[in-house]
C-alpha cells in the first residue's frame, strides 16, 4: 500500500542499534563526557558475532537455543508493530500475539539464566518474572483503552485510528496511556530506574546479569534482540504521537524515525537524572503504571463516545 | 452408538478381569492398561464422528429404577469432552503399565486396573447420561473409584488423610447436585434431562438451581474457594491418576455446569459475573499458591485450579455475552473456555506424566531436591519444557489458541457500544486478569523446570536418576506432539466449536451464522500462520547459528564464579528463593509462614531455615467451620451408646410415628 508499510521491518531491524548509540551519547553528554560512537552497538554486536564462544560446563541446549528463540519472537512481534499507521501484517487480536511473543522470548531468557546454575543468574531470573508479571497487565490495560478509543483491537487498526481530534476529546486518557506505556518500556528493556544496564552488580541484578555467562556470537544475538526490543516497544509509544498527526507514507516514516530517536534521547535524559528505583519500590512503579491505564480506561469509558 | 456401546464393554470386562487376575502379574501388566486402550479407542471414533459432523446420536432403554432410564447421547458438547476423556485416559494407562512396576511386589495391581478401568466408564458415562439418575449413579462410581485409586498407598498417613479429604469434599458437592436435580426435575414432570429444557432462567428455580450447579459441578471441578481437595488428592495418587484426575476428572465438573447452562435460558447478567469473579479468584490465587509450593506435584494440582479458573473466566464472558446480546463475547467465550478444556487435558496430564517420570526416577517430590535432571533424563525434560510453554498459554503451543479466543471474547464486549458498561468492564476485568495470570505462570513454570532440569543436582536423589521405561515415553511423545499440532491447526480445531456451542449460543447467534463464524476463523487462521512463522523463524535461525558455530573454538568451562574458587551445588539459586520476591509481594493472601533459627555466635554452629504455605482457606474457613460442627454434632453422640436393646426402641418408636402419621 504504502511505503511506511513495507520499511516498518527493515527500518527496525537496521536502525534498532543504533538507539542504543544514541541513548548512551545523550548519557555522555550529560556527564560531560564525549561518549561511544554513535554506532558503538553495531562494532559490539559484529565484534562478537566474530568470536569464539565459551560455554559453562552445567548448561544444556537450552541456555544455546535461548537467544535464537528471543530473536525470532521479537521478530515476529515486529512485523506487527504499525510504524506510521501500518504495519506489515495485521489482525484482529494480533496485540495479544505481540504481547504473548515477548512472554516466549522471557521466558527462554529466563529459563536459560537458570541453566547456567549460577545464583547470580538465578536471581536476575527471579526478579525478572516477578517485575514483568507487573508490567504485562499494565501494557495490556492501556492497549485496551487505546482499542476502545480507536474502535479496534487490532495494532495497526488502534493506533490508524486515532487522530487529531482523539487528542482534542480524550487527551489526558491517551498522555495517561502513553505515560503508562513508557513505564512499562523502561522496565522491559531494564533501563534505569527499575535497572540499570550498565552493570550487573548486586543491587542492579537483573537483565545484564541474566546474561552473564553468555560470550561470543550468542552474547552479539542477546545483544541484539535486546536492541529490537527497545525499539518494538518504542514504536508503541512514538506510534501514539505519530499516528495522531496523520501522517503516513515517506513522510510519517521520517517522522516515526525522528520520533524514535527523540525517545532515545529522553531515556538518556531520563537516565542521566534518576537513580535507579530500591527494588522493593520497583512494584510499586509498575503498579503505579498499571493504575494510570485503568485511570485511561474509565476517563475513556465514561466520558468519551 | 454400537462403539460407545463396545467401549463401555471393553472397560467393564477389563475392570472384572483385571479383579480375577490379581495374582497373574504377567498377564494383568498387559491386560489392565489393553483393556482401556481397547475401550477408549472404541468410544473416540463415535465422539470424533459427532464432533465432525455436528450429529447427535442417542440411545435410550427403559430402565426398572423409580424415574430411571438408561438413556445415552451423544452430541458435539459430550462427544468434546469424551474426546479428551478418552484421548488421556488410554495414554496414562500405558503410562501406568511402566509406572506400576515399582509397585508389583508390594501392591495388588488388580484392584488398581479395576478402578481405573471403572474410573474411565463412569466418566464416559457421565458426559453421556441424559437421566439424571444414570448421571448421578455414574457420578458416585467416578467419585468412589477415584478415591480408591487415590489411596493406592493407603499405608501412607498423608494419602489417607488426603483421600478423606477428597471424600467428604466431593459428597457434599454430590448433595447440592441431588438437590439441583430434584428442583429441575420437579419443574419439567421427570428426571430425563430432555423435559429440562422448558425451565425459565428468570426465575427463582433457575437461580437456585445455577448457584447450586456452582457449588455442586465447582466442588468438583475445583472453584475456589471449593478447590481444597486438589491439592491434597493429586499429589497423593499415582501420577498415571493425577493425570487422568486433573485433565479430564476434574472437567466433568465443567461439563455438567455446562450442561445445566444449557437447560437454562435468558441468564441474568449476574451469573456470567459470579463466573468471571470465581475466575478471577481461581485464576489469580490458584497460580499465586503453585509459585509458593515446594511439592512439584501439589505446584501442578494448584495449576489446575488456575486453569479452571481461565475456564470459568471464559464461560463467565460466554454467558455475559447471552445476556448482553453479544454474539461474538457469547460465542467465543464459550468457545474459548471449553477448547481450553481439552487444551488443559493434554498439557496438564503431559506435565503430570512428566511429573511422575521424575517421581519414579528421583524418589522425590521436593522441587529443592532436584536439579540438573535435563541430562540425565533429557526425554523427559523436554516433555515438561513442552508443557511449561503450552500450560503458560506462549505461542506457538496449544495453550495460547484457547487463551486467545477468550482474549478477543473480552476484546468484543470492550469495543460494544451498549447502554451499559456491562460487557466492557466484564472484557477488562478478564484481560487484566488473563495477563496477570500469564505472567504469575510464567514465573512458576519457569521456576519449576529450571530448578527441577536445569542446573547442578542439589541432593543425593538425582544421583541414580535415569531416563524411563518405553510405555512412559511414549505417551509423553504423543502429549508433545498434540500440543504442538493442536496450536498449529487452531483453525481446524475452530471449525467443530460452532457446533460444540451451539446449544449455549443459539439465543444470540440467529440462522445459520456462516459470515459470523467465517469472520473469526479468519483470525485464527492469522494465529495459525504466525505460530508456523514464528516456528521457521526459529528453525531458521537455530540452523544459520549452528552454521556459524560450525567454524568457531567452542571452550567449556566453570559457570562464571566471580572468582570464588570453592562453588557447590547448594549455592544455586533454589525455588524458594526463586519465588519469594512475588511471594512477599502478595504475602496478604498467601500467609507464608516461615521458621528461621539464624546462625548465632562467632562460630555458629547450626541454622536453619523453612517455609510452609498453607492454604487460606483450608486453614482459615473450613478448620474453625468444620470444628465447630464437629463439637456441635458431638452433643448427638449420646444416643450413640452401643445398647443394643436401645436401638431396637428406636426402630420401633421410628415405626411407630411413621404409623400414626400415616393413619393421621
Amino acid at each position: 500500500m504504502d511505503i511506511s508499510r513495507y520499511m516498518a521491518v527493515p527500518l527496525g531491524l537496521i536502525m534498532a542499534p543504533f538507539l542504543l548509540g544514541v541513548i548512551n551519547r545523550t548519557k555522555a553528554f550529560f556527564a560531560g563526557r564525549d561518549g561511544s560512537p554513535l554506532l558503538q552497538a553495531y562494532f559490539d554486536i559484529w565484534k562478537l558475532l566474530k568470536k569464539d564462544a565459551v560455554y559453562s560446563r552445567t548448561t544444556t541446549w537450552i541456555f544455546r537455543m535461548a537467544p535464537v528463540i528471543g530473536l525470532a519472537a521479537v521478530i515476529i512481534a515486529m512485523t506487527l508493530v504499525p510504524v506510521a499507521g501500518s504495519s506489515l501484517f495485521t489482525f484482529r487480536g494480533d496485540l495479544i500475539f505481540f504481547a504473548y511473543c515477548f512472554g516466549l522470548m522471557r521466558f527462554f531468557t529466563v529459563v536459560a539464566a537458570l541453566d547456567t546454575g549460577s545464583s547470580f543468574e538465578g536471581m536476575g531470573a527471579s526478579r525478572e518474572v516477578h517485575f514483568s508479571t507487573l508490567a504485562e497487565p499494565a501494557l495490556l490495560l492501556g492497549l485496551i483503552a487505546l482499542s476502545k478509543l480507536a474502535g479496534s483491537f487490532s495494532l495497526s487498526g488502534m493506533f490508524g485510528g486515532l487522530s487529531g481530534s482523539d487528542w482534542m476529546g480524550a487527551g489526558p486518557a491517551i498522555a495517561l496511556v502513553a505515560i503508562a506505556i513508557f513505564i512499562v518500556f523502561l522496565a522491559e528493556n531494564s533501563r534505569i530506574p527499575v535497572d540499570d544496564p550498565n552493570t550487573h552488580l548486586e543491587l542492579t541484578m537483573i537483565h545484564e546479569v541474566m546474561i552473564l555467562d553468555y560470550s561470543g556470537p550468542d552474547l552479539g544475538i542477546v545483544l541484539y534482540a535486546a536492541s529490537l526490543k527497545l525499539w518494538v516497544l518504542g514504536a508503541l509509544i512514538v506510534n501514539i504521537f505519530v499516528c495522531a498527526a496523520g501522517l503516513t507514507g515517506a513522510v510519517g516514516l521520517a517522522v516515526f524515525a525522528g520520533g524514535m530517536f527523540l525517545l532515545a534521547v529522553i531515556v538518556g535524559i531520563v537516565e542521566s537524572m534518576m537513580a535507579r528505583l530500591s527494588l522493593l519500590k520497583v512494584p510499586q512503579f509498575l503498579i503505579g503504571a498499571g493504575s494510570m491505564a485503568v485511570l485511561a480506561l474509565i476517563l475513556v469509558l465514561r466520558f468519551v463516545k | 452408538m454400537n462403539l460407545v456401546l463396545a467401549a463401555f464393554g471393553f472397560l467393564l470386562l477389563g475392570a472384572f478381569l483385571s479383579l480375577f487376575l490379581a495374582k497373574h502379574i504377567k498377564i494383568l501388566r498387559i491386560a489392565g492398561p489393553v483393556s482401556v486402550v481397547l475401550g477408549c479407542c472404541a468410544g473416540i471414533i463415535p465422539a470424533i464422528i459427532s464432533i465432525i459432523r455436528g450429529i447427535s446420536e442417542s440411545l435410550c432403554i427403559s430402565w426398572q429404577i423409580p424415574f430411571g432410564s438408561f438413556s445415552i447421547e451423544m452430541d458435539p458438547l459430550s462427544a468434546l469432552f469424551s474426546i479428551a476423556i478418552l484421548f488421556i485416559s488410554s495414554l496414562s494407562a500405558i503410562f501406568g503399565s511402566g509406572y506400576l512396576r515399582h509397585y508389583e511386589d508390594t501392591k495388588n495391581i488388580g484392584i488398581h486396573w479395576f478402578f481405573f478401568n471403572l474410573l474411565v466408564a463412569s466418566m464416559l458415562m457421565v458426559v453421556l447420561a441424559r437421566n439424571a439418575v444414570l448421571f448421578l449413579l455414574a457420578w458416585e462410581i467416578m467419585s468412589l473409584s477415584s478415591f480408591f485409586l487415590v489411596v493406592f498407598e493407603h499405608e501412607k498417613a498423608a494419602v489417607r488423610r488426603a483421600g478423606w479429604t477428597y471424600f467428604i469434599a466431593t459428597h457434599i458437592g454430590t448433595a447440592f447436585l441431588f438437590v439441583m436435580f430434584l428442583l429441575l426435575g420437579r419443574k419439567g414432570g421427570s428426571l430425563d434431562f430432555a423435559s429440562f429444557h422448558l425451565v425459565d432462567g428468570t426465575g427463582t428455580v433457575a437461580c437456585v438451581v445455577f448457584l447450586f450447579a456452582i457449588i455442586g459441578f465447582g466442588t468438583k471441578a475445583g472453584f475456589m474457594p471449593f478447590h481444597i481437595w486438589l491439592p491434597e488428592a493429586h499429589p497423593a495418587a499415582p501420577s498415571h491418576v493425577s493425570a487422568v484426575m486433573s485433565g479430564v476428572m476434574i472437567k466433568t465438573g465443567i461439563y455438567g455446569l455446562v450442561r445445566i447452562l444449557t437447560f437454562l435460558e435468558m441468564p441474568p447478567p449476574w451469573w456470567g459475573w459470579i463466573l468471571v469473579i470465581i475466575g478471577v479468584v481461581s485464576g489469580i490465587c490458584g497460580v499465586l499458591f503453585a509459585l509458593a509450593q515446594h511439592d512439584f506435584k501439589r505446584l501442578l494440582a494448584y495449576h489446575s485450579v488456575e486453569n479452571i479458573g481461565i475456564i470459568a473466566l471464559g464461560l463467565g464472558i460466554g454467558l455475559l455475552g447471552v445476556s448482553y446480546d453479544n454474539p461474538g463475547m457469547a460465542f467465543l467465550g464459550f468457545a474459548g473456555g471449553l477448547l481450553h478444556v481439552v487444551n488443559h487435558a493434554v498439557f496438564k496430564s503431559l506435565l503430570f506424566l512428566s511429573a511422575g517420570a521424575v517421581l519414579y526416577s528421583t524418589g522425590s517430590r521436593e522441587i529443592d531436591h532436584l536439579g540438573g535432571l535435563m541430562k540425565k533424563m533429557p526425554y523427559t525434560a523436554t516433555a515438561f519444557l513442552v508443557g511449561s510453554v503450552a500450560i503458560c498459554g506462549l505461542p506457538p503451543l496449544n495453550g495460547f489458541i484457547s487463551e486467545f479466543m477468550i482474549y478477543v471474547g473480552s476484546f468484543e464486549g470492550v469495543l460494544q457500544d451498549y447502554m451499559t458498561e456491562g460487557p466492557a468492564v466484564g472484557g477488562i476485568i478478564t484481560v487484566a486478569s488473563l495477563a496477570l495470570i500469564g505472567g504469575l505462570a510464567i514465573a512458576c513454570f519457569t521456576k519449576a523446570f529450571g530448578i527441577i532440569f536445569l542446573g547442578e543436582s542439589r541432593s543425593q536423589h538425582c544421583d541414580h536418576a535415569h531416563e524411563v521405561n518405553m510405555a512412559m515415553k511414549i505417551p509423553m511423545l504423543v502429549l508433545m506432539t498434540a500440543c504442538v499440532l493442536m496450536g498449529l491447526w487452531g483453525s481446524i480445531i475452530f471449525d467443530v466449536m460452532p457446533g460444540v456451542t451451539g446449544l449455549l449460543t443459539k439465543t444470540v447467534i440467529g440462522g445459520t451464522g456462516d459470515d459470523f463464524f467465517h469472520s473469526y476463523k479468519s483470525i485464527l487462521l492469522n494465529v495459525t500462520f504466525f505460530a508456523l512463522a514464528l516456528i521457521v523463524v526459529i528453525v531458521l535461525f537455530v540452523y544459520l547459528r549452528s552454521r556459524l558455530m560450525s567454524r568457531k573454538h567452542q571452550a567449556n568451562a566453570v559457570t562464571w564464579d566471580c572468582g570464588y574458587l570453592a562453588p557447590t551445588a547448594k549455592m544455586q539459586y533454589t525455588a524458594s528463593s526463586f519465588a519469594q520476591p512475588i511471594t512477599r509481594l502478595f504475602q496478604t493472601f498467601l500467609r507464608t509462614t516461615r521458621r528461621i533459627s539464624a546462625p548465632d555466635g562467632l562460630f555458629p554452629k547450626s541454622a536453619s531455615f523453612s517455609s510452609e504455605t498453607n492454604d487460606f482457606y483450608r486453614e482459615q474457613v473450613y478448620k474453625p467451620t468444620f470444628n465447630a460442627m464437629g463439637s456441635w454434632l458431638s452433643k448427638f453422640r449420646q444416643i450413640q451408646h452401643g445398647r443394643l436393646n436401645l436401638y431396637i426402641m428406636y426402630v420401633v418408636l421410628a415405626l411407630v410415628v411413621l404409623f400414626v402419621w400415616k393413619l393421621r
